[in-house]
């Protein structure tokens, strides 16, 4: 493969050299592919414009909007509660993990705490979340390399999560079930020890991925050495989450972070990965995991009683002001700026997603990778359309 | 049949023929649905802690014949800048190996369609001409997807036919012949060492061989872990993108009917074919229960064939490609020296 | 105060809480200084809110400038977002305690500066589009964000690609979304809107068009919460305000 990593390493600093951009009128000899929007392999309607060379990119553009649902606009028009209700749908996979930085958002500006009960248990139901969505995408790298039995592996036990989260909430993709000031309810009896049983399933699921994914001969010659992110250019970029993780970037919001949740209280570590290459941020990932089935166990542990729900009015006039909040969603770092005049709604919700930081580096990316290299890149970048299009 | 099966009634030349046809119809589709049933629909849905298809019949037994219905029925599109002859040309093309292909292989010992002196030579080279069709497919569907589907399989089924024909000359080393019923007849009459109750399955001697013969059988039906020309989460599926209905079915029963066919291969030069130990292999018993037996066969080589398709991802196209002119090829050519050096000492 | 979930928060009594609230008050406060240092006079206005965050204002003419201070000389490698917000109240909205919505005005994209300029937020600003952006510094832990006042109508302002790579696309989104040109932007195509778009949709004065066709209904509860009484529906709201 020495041949492979010189060319590889060419490209990389001319790219760097050159801090090439592409533009879609490039006039350049070969074949120009169009992959998605319709597409087995792209997350939802992302469509990306790559021009080959035989069977190397020489330019890539993502070309996105096809789910642009204007949330930013739609923000505008209503009521705190029920932007709560639109937040949810971005990243729809880590459903109730949406919900929460716009909610500490408001909290904020309204100087409400939320009491230690409900805390507690927004963290158990962040990390469950981000239990679900990772475990989909642990199952899904697979099949985007060509191993399609993973995949099932995978969302079966994600069912047991999502009937837990649905247990408790309503909903297995869209809860809706944080307030501003607390949560809409107390967690069903027996819930706590049915969520501890299905902690010990995705645990035997993570060993089952190491076995029988990761130490794989092929998925580490296809993921391995390819994408890599320099930890500069992906800060420049804005990635965040395990992508940068996994260039070494020893950065953690739950930990480095001082929102309302906490995670300072339980004792858990931050996964970091040299290498900034796929396999990289698949294993990061995996790492993350095991790692919030740990902190879900502790959070349940942990719950103190009180109430769920801090004394707010009925009809909730946020304060004037602005905040910034953002969260380790399992995608990335979301955050939302909330402006504020006093009013009912929000003048303002700007919505920092992370998958569209994520992909804005693939143009610099893609450069002078292969085809099938381009799927598994953005295989391990991991995006959910919702949260680039908002 | 050969001339010498007697029946009691002396059939016309034409009804002869027509049974012959028959008969040729059956040894393609019968092992074709049998692996599509028991390996695509059950053995991948119990790996993947699935049941499958459990209506269609007991166990789902019947769910092929609901998908030929299914297939049967779809409307016929082409392109509209499709090379209309060569586009529906391609799957017969691939079709015509399969059945060319099933001549030679015997199922008894008065069981077979033809007896040749080149056997095996006629075989590889049959095989070969699937590529052809999968080529013209590639390229008269006018479309990018199947364009690079095409390109990839030109390249990978062209550079894992050597590796094919290598592994095989070590079994004809041993046996001395390039009749495939002699190969039969070699391993059944074979000794180990003097022993000779088991004959002298080739697979004993021969298993770089027949572990080569098996990698490059998955790489000539373009099954994961190499199945970049059909790489469903890139190209949608490669140079069958543009296939529906009755086309997409000429594939999909030709690409089982070849792995059948090539199990079958396999079987013959290694496992022994339709022989099985402790019976006198000239009986006309065998032509009884030889084809039985070599279907028996056929599924075991299957299983193993199925079985890396469903558990790995697959490999680039480059490193496919390392992989066969890197490590198989010269793998196989030491093999034959081998061969030849142990066939002359011993 | 929110106390922040960080090791201080196990600390007990008030005493370490200021403490903490001293401490990242150094470094926030020793942030802008570092700022000013390096503008000067281009740095117009700061808001600290202790222990929480951090506002500058600065001359949209050293928008690059700034972008390039706060990356080499305050550590701020983390490029978060670039936005940018309307100030003018909108025409087509809801006014605070307005139990219709406001009716269409024709001439609402002549809207005047009002007299003293418009109403704007944390550190200030009299235009009506601001730019909005977000740094953060992922060894020190702080974050900042940077506001710059913008004039009139079709703003024009450098663009931050130079500087962070990765505001290519948020500003393709302010472009489309405000209609905030960016010198010097190697692509400043549409990035989720259709080509041949017409319109900066973000802007107040573009209406949503749900809401000129069916208007706001109000905060109307159509069932009775679970223990609540038919004359307790009355204190939640307005009802009955649909045109």
């Amino acid at each position: 493969m020495t041949a492979l990593d010189d060319t590889r390493q060419l490209a990389y600093i001319a790219g760097q050299a050159s801090d090439a951009r592409v533009n879609v009128e490039l006039e350049t000899e070969g074949m120009t592919l169009n992959i998605g929007p319709q597409h087995p392999a792209t997350h939802g309607t992302l469509r990306v414009i790559v021009k080959l060379d035989g069977e190397r990119v020489v330019a890539a553009e993502p070309v996105m909007g096809y789910m642009h649902r204007g949330y930013e606009k739609l923000s505008e028009v209503r009521t705190y509660p029920q932007v709560t209700t639109l937040v949810n749908r971005i990243d729809w996979l880590g459903s109730f993990a949406n919900e929460v930085p716009f909610i500490l958002a408001a909290e904020r500006l309204m100087e409400v705490e939320a009491p230690p009960r409900a805390q507690w248990i927004r963290t158990a139901l962040f990390e469950l979340s981000r239990i679900a969505n990772v475990v989909l995408f642990l199952g899904d790298m697979g099949v985007q390399l060509g191993a399609v039995t993973p995949v099932f592996f995978a969302f079966r036990d994600r069912e047991f999560v999502l009937n837990q989260i649905e247990a408790v909430t309503g909903g297995r993709f869209h809860p809706n079930f944080d307030r501003i000031g607390g949560l809409k309810d107390d967690l069903p009896k027996g819930w706590v020890d049915e969520t501890k049983g299905v902690l010990g399933r995705i645990r035997t699921f993570c060993d089952e991925m190491e076995d029988l994914v990761t130490g794989n001969e092929i998925f580490q010659a296809r993921t391995r050495g390819i994408g890599v992110i320099p930890a500069d250019v992906g800060l420049s970029y804005g990635l965040s989450g395990a992508n940068i993780r996994a260039s070494g970037v020893d950065w953690d919001l739950r930990r480095d972070g001082g929102v309302g949740l906490v995670h300072d209280q339980l004792d858990w570590k931050v996964w970091t990965h040299p290498d900034g290459d796929s396999f990289a941020r698949y294993w990061v990932r995996l790492q993350e995991v095991r790692e919030a089935c740990d902190m879900v166990e502790q959070a349940l542990d942990g719950i103190p009683s009180g109430p769920v729900m801090a004394k707010v009015p009925r009809i909730i006039k946020v304060p004037a002001g602005e905040a910034y909040v953002e969260t380790e969603n399992p995608l990335g770092v979301m955050g939302y700026y909330v402006v504020s005049k006093g009013d009912l709604v929000p003048y303002r919700v700007k919505i920092r997603s992370a998958s569209f930081n994520n992909i804005s580096i693939t143009p610099w990316l893609l450069e002078g990778t292969y085809v099938p290299d381009v799927i598994s890149i953005l295989a391990s970048l991991y995006f959910i359309l919702g949260d680039i299009d908002r | 049949m050969s001339e010498t099966l007697i029946l009691a009634v002396e059939l016309a030349w034409w009804q002869q023929t027509g049974i012959r046809a028959v008969v040729g119809l059956l040894a393609v589709l019968l092992p074709a649905g049998t692996l599509v049933y028991l390996f695509l629909f059950k053995m991948m849905s119990f790996m993947q802690s699935r049941l499958g298809p459990m209506e269609a019949g007991p166990y789902g037994s019947l769910q092929l014949l609901a998908e030929v219905g299914k297939f049967l029925q779809k409307e016929d599109i082409l392109p509209r800048k499709a090379d209309r002859v060569v586009f529906k040309a391609a799957p017969f093309v691939v079709l015509i190996s399969t059945f060319l292909l099933v001549l030679v292989i015997p199922a008894g010992p008065d069981a077979w369609f033809i007896d040749v002196d080149t056997g095996i030579f006629l075989a590889l080279a049959v095989s070969s001409i699937s590529v052809i069709g999968i080529l013209m497919a590639g390229w008269a569907s006018s479309s990018k997807y199947s364009l690079m589907g095409g390109l990839r399989a030109a390249g990978q089924l062209v550079a894992y036919e050597l590796p094919l024909v290598l592994a095989v000359m070590g079994v004809v080393i041993q046996a001395g012949t390039l009749n495939v019923q002699d190969i039969v007849m070699a391993q059944a009459e074979g000794e180990i060492f003097g022993w000779g109750g088991i004959g002298n399955p080739f697979i004993l001697t021969q298993f770089l061989g027949f572990a080569i013969f098996l990698i490059a059988v998955q790489a000539e039906l373009t099954q994961p872990p190499f199945d970049m020309p059909v790489a469903e989460s890139e190209i949608v599926t490669g140079y069958l993108t543009e296939y529906t209905g009755l086309r997409f079915l000429l594939f999909f029963i030709g690409e089982f009917a070849t792995a059948g066919i090539f199990s079958a291969l396999a079987a013959t030069l290694f496992l022994g074919g339709w022989y099985v130990p402790g019976l006198d292999p000239t009986s006309d018993l065998f032509n009884v229960i030889g084809p039985a037996i070599l279907l028996g066969k056929v599924v075991l080589v299957a299983f193993l064939i199925f079985w890396f398709r469903f558990t790995y991802p697959r490999f680039r196209e480059d490193q496919l490609q390392q992989l066969a002119w890197k490590v198989l090829i010269p793998l196989s050519l030491a093999n034959i020296v081998l061969t030849g050096v142990l066939k002359v000492v011993f | 105060m929110i106390p922040l979930s960080s090791a201080d928060a196990e600390a007990t009594g008030v005493a370490d809480e200021a403490l903490v609230e001293v401490q990242a008050d150094e470094q926030r406060d020793a942030l802008v200084a570092a700022l000013a240092d390096a503008l000067g006079d281009a740095l117009v206005e700061s808001h600290v809110e202790p222990g929480v965050d951090v506002w500058v204002r600065v001359v949209a003419e050293s928008w690059v400038d700034a972008g390039r201070a706060l990356r080499d000389r305050c550590g701020m490698a983390y490029f978060d977002f670039l936005s940018a917000i309307d100030w003018m109240p909108s025409p087509y909205g809801r006014d605070m305690d307005a139990q219709v919505d406001l009716p269409v005005d024709d001439g609402a994209a002549d809207v005047a500066t009002p007299a003293g300029g418009y109403e704007t937020g944390l550190a200030g600003g009299q235009t009506r589009f601001q730019l909005l952006a977000r740094l953060h510094d992922p060894v020190g832990h702080v974050g900042i964000t940077v506001k710059a006042d913008l004039a009139g109508d079709a703003p024009v302002v450098g663009s931050w690609t130079p500087v962070y790579p990765g505001a290519d696309w948020h500003e393709r989104e302010a472009w489309e979304m405000f209609g905030i040109t960016f010198r010097d932007h190697p692509n400043q195509v549409h990035l989720y809107l259709p080509s041949h778009f017409e319109g900066n949709p973000l802007r107040k004065d573009y209406p949503l068009l749900a809401r000129r066709v069916k208007p706001w209904p109000g905060i109307v509860d159509v069932e009775l919460m679970p223990g609540q009484e038919e004359d307790d529906a009355g204190d939640d709201g307005s009802e009955g305000d649909e045109s």
